[in-house]
């Protein structure tokens, strides 16, 4: 298991000794987080590795998953689609049923000193905070920007219940008489995806899929749907190819909801199958050592995103120091400052010309590696976000803009 | 002797939920936000990015800058010179005077596009204490070199403009201690213009200078 010192060598002393600190400002009060799955996706992954580090500081945190039917995943899926922005058609009964199963889960809980409620499935549980009492954060874990009216109106009733909100990105932020707080997501330098490997694993895993080390190679990993833009990375790439031998890789897992995906899969295979520099991979979700030694053998790493929640691929690779290009969509701006810690484009052409800079010119291409890599460290490792989880408790029962816990 | 107690701050960041998408809603938001708000977007890239040396410039100027593509206002947002000012809503009236005096100059107003608007956040700020004391300029130095960044950034940028204080925290114990040279050279540096690790050597080397005269 990993432990909280073990973080020490990468984030210093003073950092671990500040959440020791923080921490004991939060004794005597228990933390229950309430979520909808136990295993899979972004919020169970981080509270596998956050619970832990929690009990560890001595903040006695647990996790609690709602139970529900296929009727309700149905719905809470179509909440989810419609919160991206997409029109979808909820029934009165669904939303009826949709309440239903939030009693039902919240008649057979017992609730803590503080709840943590994580993205729309389990929100209506705060009904019992009437008769309970206690302290209550709703935590918005996905794109919120463009949410349909009549699902934002449903989910505001109860959002306004809460004592905060917490949201992701500051776009996803709204005009609520609740305070909302930003916490942006975070990686795990210890994970197998993030953590240190050593040359000889990185040069295997090039020779295994068959990519030249000798000459650039620039990477995408991303899912192959329309909104990861993986036939404009192609485009980008040819236009760079007139000029210097390079080679493409885009990697990634299949999964994907978009119904344009088998389309945009199938012509980047034709793509691919044209250009033996083109180095396409599919790649099981156990993938992580590979992807961990693709973004760090490779000269530059791309997200040419079309939309993003957070993006945190782009953190992924920063961490490694390697130079990184990006769009400017969802929490990338968060993640890149423009030409000090990576680089942020807006169009095939634009993202061509980075990379064609980034090859030509190392030094300033190590410097912002260097500077993203620093840039992580500080703000997106998943200590920052033991510490923002840390303050969002505290602040349940402080008021004011300078809170004095000296 | 007076001991100097060295004190430590997180920040928390609370969105607004109010954004602008031109120059005008930029001028709205900036007069009327909380001055929190003010020295959030003021301070964020010193936070953030306090290994960059240059620094990267301020929130607004780097939206009117990246977004808007004003070069010349974003330069002249980017050269308010902070460390002048005593409280927040003094700079507040600086920027307000900046984008107004450029509103009233032109009818150009061009339009974030979707996705990139400039939004309004604000800082909250908690505040500990470390079990460092110093009770010379010796211990000063050497407790110095051991501090978080947090720490110094608490008793340089926190306590002269936001708590009000006048001047830095580390200044006033000088002249406490009857250092006034000392105490006017650091309060004379331009903070904003160094990386954190950067001006924490900076301290260190006029302590060790000026902390015998």
């Amino acid at each position: 298991m990993v432990r909280i010192e073990d973080y020490v060598p990468i984030v210093g002393q003073p950092t671990i000794d500040e959440l020791f600190q923080l921490a004991e400002h939060v004794k005597g009060k228990h933390v229950q987080n309430i979520n909808s799955t136990a295993v899979g996706g972004g919020v169970a992954e981080i509270l596998s590795r956050m619970i832990p580090l929690l009990n560890q500081l001595g903040v006695v945190a647990r996790w609690d998953v709602i139970k529900g039917n296929e009727k309700f995943y149905v719905t809470t899926k179509k909440f989810h689609n419609g919160l991206h922005g997409v029109a979808v058609d909820v029934g009165k009964e669904e939303y009826e049923w949709f309440l239903e199963v939030n009693r039902q889960n919240a008649a057979e809980l017992s609730f803590e000193d503080i709840v943590f409620v994580h993205d729309p499935q389990p929100i209506a549980l705060i009904e019992r905070r009437k008769d309970l009492g206690k302290n209550w954060i709703w935590r918005c874990h996905i794109d919120f920007s463009r949410p349909d009216k009549t699902i934002w109106k449903f989910l505001e009733q109860f959002i306004l219940q809460y004592d905060s909100a917490v949201f992701s990105a500051p776009a996803f932020a709204r005009k609520l008489s609740i305070p909302q707080i930003l916490i942006s997501p975070s990686i795990d330098p210890l994970s197998d995806k993030n953590k240190d490997l050593p040359e000889e694993v990185i040069a295997k895993v090039f020779d295994q899929f068959h990519i030249d080390r000798s000459r650039p190679v620039v990477t995408q990993i991303s899912r192959f749907d329309y909104l990861k833009d993986p036939l404009g990375v192609i485009r980008a790439y040819k236009l760079v190819k007139e000029h210097i031998d390079l080679q493409l890789v885009l990697a990634g897992g299949g999964a994907t909801d978009d119904p344009e995906g088998p389309a945009i899969m199938q012509q980047v295979q034709e793509e691919a199958a044209k250009d033996k520099d083109i180095i396409v991979l599919f790649l099981p979700p156990s993938s992580d050592i590979e992807i961990n030694a693709l973004q760090r053998g490779s000269t530059v790493v791309l997200q040419k995103s079309l939309k993003e929640g957070f993006g945190l691929t782009v953190s992924e690779a920063l961490w490694k120091g390697r130079p990184t290009i990006a769009t400017a969509v969802g929490g990338i701006p968060l993640q890149i400052a423009h030409k000090h810690s990576g680089i942020l484009t807006h169009s095939v052409e634009g993202t061509s010309y980075w990379i064609k800079q980034l090859i030509n010119e190392p030094e300033f291409a190590k410097r912002l590696g260097n500077n993203g890599k620093e840039h992580i460290k500080n703000n997106f490792l998943i200590t920052r976000h033991i510490r923002d989880y840390l303050l969002l408790f505290i602040s349940l029962f402080h008021k004011g803009d300078v809170v004095d816990l000296a | 002797m007076s001991e100097f107690y060295f004190n430590t701050k997180l920040d928390q960041t609370v969105l607004l939920g109010r954004k602008a998408r031109n120059l005008s809603e930029l001028l709205d938001g900036v007069q009327d936000v909380p001055e929190s708000c003010i020295y959030y977007h003021t301070h964020k890239y010193l936070r953030q990015h306090h290994y960059l040396s240059p620094e990267p410039p301020n929130d607004f100027a780097y939206w009117v800058t990246q977004v808007l593509n004003e070069q010349t206002l974003g330069e002249r947002i980017s050269s308010v010179d902070i460390i002048q000012f005593q409280n927040l809503d003094e700079l507040r009236r600086a920027f307000v005077d900046i984008i107004q005096s450029h509103l009233e100059g032109t009818e150009r107003l061009p339009s974030a596009p979707l996705g990139q608007e400039f939004h309004f956040m604000a800082s909250r700020t908690y505040v500990m204490n470390t079990p460092y004391v110093a009770h010379s300029l010796e211990e000063f130095n050497d407790v110095l070199q051991h501090v978080s960044i947090n720490t110094l950034y608490y008793h340089i940028f926190e306590a002269k403009l936001r708590l009000e204080k006048g001047e830095n925290d580390f200044s006033r114990w000088f002249r406490d201690l009857g250092k006034p040279e000392l105490a006017d050279r650091v309060a004379r540096l331009d903070p904003y213009t160094y990386t954190l690790e950067g001006l924490r050597n900076k301290l260190i080397q006029l302590v060790e200078t000026y902390g015998s005269n």
